[in-house]
């Protein structure tokens, strides 16, 4: 229950993090957070050979508006943070919602919303919610920065499309359209723990009451964040009733997703999660965008 | 923040304040927090139980705010302000009001979750002054006790809330950060 030995360094500026993750490669980790890190490391199943601490860097920890009213969120900002924020309440309430779901106030005292993202843990709250607000993570490297859509960040277990010399630097949140709603909602054992199914949403009506955008994406179902995007085809264009809510969530659990059995709980048992959170999820984001259903 | 100094490439030197006094000692890095303040400063008071971040015994405030100090390692509380449970009441010879309270309600059995959940309450206490039973619930959900069944546990802080807040010199001794 103790880590390994490994080679310590905490670098006060982007760029010296970054050389030191190009000297290192994959013998690296970096530690934002730590609060998946460090007990990974203490069971020892992660034995890096270099500890990169990114918690010298002060300028990865900011809540910027941008100018079309959205959100530039820095990496290293930490959960407690956005759960506080009165700015990512009014821009982005989604997220603010999300944050009583992840594990306990001492958890995200330390954890940070960048460290969370590329950690890229399946049964995660923060992988969805991103993927539900449809943000763009920002990363940089030895040859600068690039954008990563978040429908691209995520590319299999615990895996992102993160090169080996890159550090996620920021996720920048879009405008919230306008008649939109939105919902998070999982089923867990115990208040904190991981969910054993759950889903976030978003969804956007048009001026005639149909909707006009869905963006549904369930977490603990799959090797990472799983857009539902049938469920989401077959809301868009229509007026939104129960009928059709029951309908598309019965199609995000059945066709959309394909949950696995583990210990926590059986593929079925998760499918029937799917569907029922689904629903009332779907339920509550009309609701907020103003639909009578 | 002060200034790690790496000794070579596996030792670190590094300054903390714990309980309003300052240490500087150099210890390998891989050294968590938890075993720091127990082995290094024989701060006992600090107890480690799961060692992975889920059952809140070893909870201690790094500037004021609730962490676990078994998933951070020590030279990252380099240049930071530490309390631990030793540094909870005025002086040696008294309780603080939440302990009292604890005392009082028997909010503790055999006492190794008591220090995280101190720890954890503290900060609580300082932002929710008249809290709901729910509020308190929800607050200790990432600390496990095994004896209590909780039960004496709210009712120990339901009482802390009252004589905290009735008492403006005990909120004091509380929040000097």
């Amino acid at each position: 229950m103790k880590p390994a030995p490994f080679r310590y360094f905490a670098p006060t500026t982007l760029g010296e993090a970054i050389n030191l993750l190009s000297e290192y490669g994959y013998e690296a980790k970096l530690l934002a957070g730590g609060q998946s890190l460090i007990p990974t490391m203490n069971f020892r199943l992660a034995q890096p050979a270099v500890l990169i601490d990114l918690n010298r860097i002060a300028p990865l920890g900011y809540i910027i508006p941008t100018a079309p009213g959205g959100l530039r969120v820095g990496a290293m900002t930490r959960q407690r943070h956005v759960e506080q924020s009165a700015l990512v309440a009014e821009r982005a309430p989604l997220l603010t919602a999300t944050m009583p779901f992840v594990a306990h106030v001492q958890i995200r005292n330390r954890g940070t919303i960048g460290g969370s993202l590329a950690h890229a843990d399946p049964a995660a709250e923060l992988p969805a919610v991103v993927s539900a607000l449809g943000g763009t993570l920002i990363a940089r490297g030895p040859s600068g920065e690039r954008r990563i859509p978040i429908d691209e960040f995520y590319v299999g277990l615990f895996a992102t499309d993160l090169a080996e010399d890159e550090i996620l630097t920021e996720i920048e949140l879009p405008p919230m359209p306008p008649r939109s709603g939105y919902s998070i909602l999982e089923i867990a054992r115990r208040h904190g723990d991981y969910a054993l199914a759950g889903v976030a949403v978003q969804v956007e009506m048009d001026a005639q009451a149909k909707c006009h955008a869905a963006r549904i994406c369930y977490f603990s179902v799959g090797e990472g964040p799983v857009m539902a995007s049938g469920a989401a085809a077959m809301l868009v264009g229509e007026r939104a009733t129960s009928a059709l809510v029951e309908a598309a969530a019965q199609h995000a659990a059945t066709v959309d997703l394909d949950p696995p059995s583990d210990i926590h709980a059986g593929a079925r048992f998760r499918r029937h999660l799917a569907q029922v959170l689904g629903r009332r999820a779907l339920v509550e984001a009309f609701s907020r965008a103003g639909a009578i259903l | 923040m002060g200034t790690v100094v790496a000794i070579s490439d596996s030792w670190v030197t590094f300054t903390v304040v714990v309980n309003g006094e300052r240490v500087t000692r150099t210890v390998e890095p891989r050294m968590l927090l938890s075993d720091f303040l127990r082995h290094e400063l024989e701060l006992t008071g600090t107890h480690v139980g799961c060692e992975h971040g889920s059952c809140g015994a070893c909870t201690i405030l790094m500037d004021g705010h609730a962490v676990r100090s078994c998933i951070m390692f020590a030279v990252q509380s380099d240049g930071h302000e530490l309390t631990t449970v030793e540094g909870l009441a005025a002086s040696q010879h008294e309780l603080h009001p939440l302990q009292a309270a604890f005392r009082e309600k028997h909010g503790l059995q055999c006492g190794y979750c008591t220090a995280g959940f101190l720890m954890t309450l503290v900060p609580f206490l300082r932002e929710n002054s008249h809290p709901t039973e729910q509020e308190i619930r929800d607050a200790i959900s990432g600390n496990i006790c095994r004896c209590t069944g909780y039960q004496n546990i709210v009712d120990a802080v339901t009482l802390a809330a009252s004589t905290m807040s009735n008492s403006t010199a005990a909120t004091h001794s509380v929040v000097s950060e």
